[in-house]
Formats: C-alpha cells, sequence, structure tokens
C-alpha cells in the first residue's frame, strides 16, 4: 500500500476515534444525569464514594496548598519589594490562589489522585465482569457505581478547592509575615479591600466545579471503556491522568475568558 | 469501615470545606466590609470622571461611607451622573462639596465628601451642586506649559 495513503487512513482513523470517544462519554454523561435520582435514593453510596475521593484526597491537597502558598508569598515579596509595595502580598496570594492556582491545581492533584483510583476501580470492574453481572440482576450499573461517583466527585472538587485556597493564603501570610516581616495588618487589610467575594471567591468556585465534572466523567468514561485486560486497564488510567489535565487546562482559559469579560 | 466512622468524616470533610469557604468570604474576600446598613442614594454631575468606577469608594476624611452605585451618561447635558449610595448612619449637610481624587499616586479613583455648614440635610433622590472633576494629567500640564509660555521673560 502506497505509505501516504497509510498515514492518512491512520490519521483518518485517529480522528474518528477521538469522535466517536467524545460522543460516547457525552452519552455516558447524560445517562448519569438521567440515572441519578436512582443514585440518590441510595445516598450512603455517594456519601462512602466522597469519603473516597473527597476526604483521603484531603492530605495531598492541604500539603500542596501549603506549600504553593509559601512559595507564591516568597516569589511575589521578592518582586513586589522592587516596586516597593511588599505590603501588597497578601493581595497577590490570595487572587493568585482563588482565581486560578486553587481550582487548576486541586483539579490536577484530583485527577491523580482519585480520577486513577476511580479509572482502575471501574476498569477492574469490569475486567471480573461485574458489571456484567449487576446487569444480569437488572441492577443499572450505571445508577450503582457511576452515579454515586460522579456526584461524590462533583460535590467534593469545590470543596477541596476552597480548602486548597484557605490553606494557601495561610501558607503564603506564615512566610509573608513571621518571616519576612510585612506588616500583619496590611497583609490582611490589603487582601480585604482588593478581593472581591462575587468576582473572585465565586469564579473560582465555579471553576472548581466545571472541572469536578469534567475529571469525574473522564475518569469514569475511561474505566467504563477499558479493555477488559491489565494492559487495558493501566492503559486507561494513563489516559485519565493525560486527558483530564488536558480539559482541566483548557477549560481554565475558557471559563477565564468568560469571566474578565463579564 | 462501618458506616458511622465512614459518615463522621465526611460530614467532618464537609464542615472544613464550608469553613474554608467561610474564611475565603470573610476574611480574605470583602463580604463583611462591603455591606452597608441602610443607604441613600444621592446624585452628582462632573465634567469629567477620570477612571472612577461602579463600586468605588465614598469617603469622608478617609473614612469609607459609601460607595458608588453606578455611572451614567446624560445626553441633555453631556456630563456624567454618578449615584452615590451612603450609609443613612452619616448625614451630610445640602452644600456638601463631592470631589473626585486619587489614592496615591497611582491608586484607584473614589468621591471624597467635604461638608459644608448648611442646616438642612441631603436626602433619598438629591443632587449635590458642588462638584469637582477629576484631575487630568494633560490638562495639568498643559496649563502649567501655559502658564511658563505666559510668564513676563526675565530681564
Amino acid at each position: 500500500m502506497n505509505p501516504i495513503f497509510k498515514i492518512l487512513s491512520n490519521l483518518g482513523n485517529q480522528v474518528t476515534s477521538r469522535i466517536w470517544r467524545l460522543g460516547s462519554a457525552a452519552r455516558l454523561f447524560f445517562l448519569t444525569l438521567i440515572y441519578s435520582g436512582e443514585s440518590f435514593k441510595r445516598i450512603h453510596l455517594t456519601i462512602r464514594e466522597i469519603y473516597f475521593t473527597g476526604v483521603m484526597s484531603l492530605i495531598i491537597i492541604i500539603v500542596s496548598a501549603f506549600f504553593v502558598g509559601m512559595v507564591l508569598g516568597l516569589q511575589g515579596y521578592y518582586t513586589l519589594q522592587k516596586y516597593g509595595s511588599s505590603e501588597s502580598i497578601g493581595v497577590l496570594v490570595a487572587l493568585a490562589l482563588l482565581r486560578e492556582l486553587g481550582p487548576v491545581v486541586t483539579a490536577l492533584l484530583f485527577a491523580g489522585r482519585a480520577g486513577t483510583a476511580i479509572t482502575a476501580e471501574i476498569g477492574l470492574m469490569k475486567a471480573t465482569e461485574q458489571l456484567s453481572a449487576m446487569e444480569m440482576m437488572a441492577v443499572s450499573p450505571i445508577a450503582r457505581i457511576i452515579g454515586p461517583r460522579f456526584w461524590a466527585g462533583v460535590i467534593s472538587m469545590p470543596i477541596l478547592a476552597s480548602i486548597f485556597s484557605m490553606v494557601g493564603v495561610m501558607g503564603g501570610y506564615l512566610v509573608a509575615v513571621p518571616i519576612i516581616g510585612v506588616d500583619h495588618g496590611a497583609f490582611w487589610s490589603q487582601m480585604n479591600v482588593n478581593v472581591d467575594f462575587r468576582f473572585d471567591v465565586v469564579n473560582g468556585l465555579i471553576k472548581s466545579f466545571v472541572f469536578g465534572v469534567a475529571c469525574t466523567i473522564i475518569a469514569l468514561y475511561e474505566g467504563f471503556d477499558a479493555p477488559p485486560t491489565a494492559e487495558g486497564v493501566s492503559r486507561a488510567t494513563t489516559r485519565t491522568v493525560v486527558t483530564s489535565s488536558l480539559t482541566v487546562l483548557g477549560l481554565d482559559f475558557i471559563l477565564t475568558s468568560f469571566m474578565i469579560a463579564h | 469501615m462501618d458506616k458511622t466512622t465512614l459518615d463522621i468524616w465526611v460530614g467532618l470533610f464537609v464542615a472544613i470545606g464550608i469553613a474554608a469557604l467561610m474564611g475565603l468570604a470573610m476574611k480574605v474576600g470583602n463580604l463583611t466590609s462591603n455591606t452597608l446598613g441602610e443607604t441613600y442614594s444621592v446624585y452628582a454631575n462632573y465634567e469629567n470622571i477620570g477612571g472612577l468606577k461602579p463600586r468605588a469608594p465614598v469617603k469622608s476624611s478617609g473614612v469609607v461611607v459609601g460607595r458608588i452605585d453606578n455611572i451614567k451618561f446624560d445626553t441633555k447635558a453631556y456630563q456624567a451622573v454618578v449615584t452615590l449610595k451612603i450609609d443613612k448612619r452619616y448625614p451630610f449637610p445640602k452644600d456638601t462639596f463631592a470631589n473626585i481624587y486619587t489614592s496615591g499616586l497611582l491608586g484607584e479613583q473614589y468621591i471624597s465628601l467635604e461638608a459644608g455648614g448648611d442646616d438642612h440635610f441631603l436626602k433619598e433622590g438629591d443632587r449635590i451642586s458642588k462638584t469637582q472633576d477629576a484631575v487630568v494629567l494633560e490638562k495639568l500640564i498643559s496649563q502649567f506649559l501655559y502658564n511658563k509660555a505666559t510668564e513676563e521673560p526675565k530681564k
């Protein structure tokens, strides 16, 4: 066969399979929404999943938020003191965390910590034919398995992002006030004046909610779609991280451009 | 793990989340400092408002007494009409000056109220007649150059 023809057909195959995957992921998303009434009837399943996705991610979120905040404090101070406005460091740390780093870094960590776990779990369930067994018993796997995990992810993400931002601000405070010696009052009051509740805090929450939906549905879909082999599950887990990270960064740009334009 | 311990952990998780959000709203954000009590609205006309924006503070002696509600353009007088929302606790006399100042060299602009000596106080819907526009740097420079040029040459 002509090598150019081969390359072209390969490319076309790649594109159609991507579009096919996007379509079936969207179908899974809508099915999850439709079945979510049934999933909410057994709320303890969702609570159990919040424990595994949200509570278990707390440690990594808190530790990374603390370091991110401290680094922001150091870097911000280094640049701001050149312009003689080192008191604005509180504003810088708070706005950077609330608007961008809080939602985005939380989503990236969430994809790595909880997303992979969801994909591997569901992929393995599929490989061991637990999902087919459920269908045999007339229990919808979407209502019983996918729904609770989806809602757990969507609920956990904004909570984790708020915790991330708050801990990050505390990390920034620790570097700026006791270590560098920025005035305590100026740090908080400048922050208070320049951070708006509606435009900064609420927009950050909206972002993290959208990221929660995206990350969780990607992880669920990859697990649901994984070939039922050991290799298939491991590949699906890798794809979860790559796809979620790229989606989060892309969505972040789109959401930010909407929010800045208001 | 049994159901009650699970519930406790999840409840704790949600509680920490809500606490963090409250912290962000109160301590980091301006949800508390921003809320004025009951307010009354007064209007002020300006030839030029410079970079004044809605929600900018209205100060008197440096204390925030209100906020700018909105800024419109009056096509009859070709002037900017600024609506000021002032806290009911702070009544101002009718002949109050409303000047646009800049905080710091490059900071945000705000309206400063300087009380006059009138016995009557401003009411809802009143118009402040004594206003002073924002300082435009270009105008200032051209005025300075004009004054320099008209100065008597030194002998």
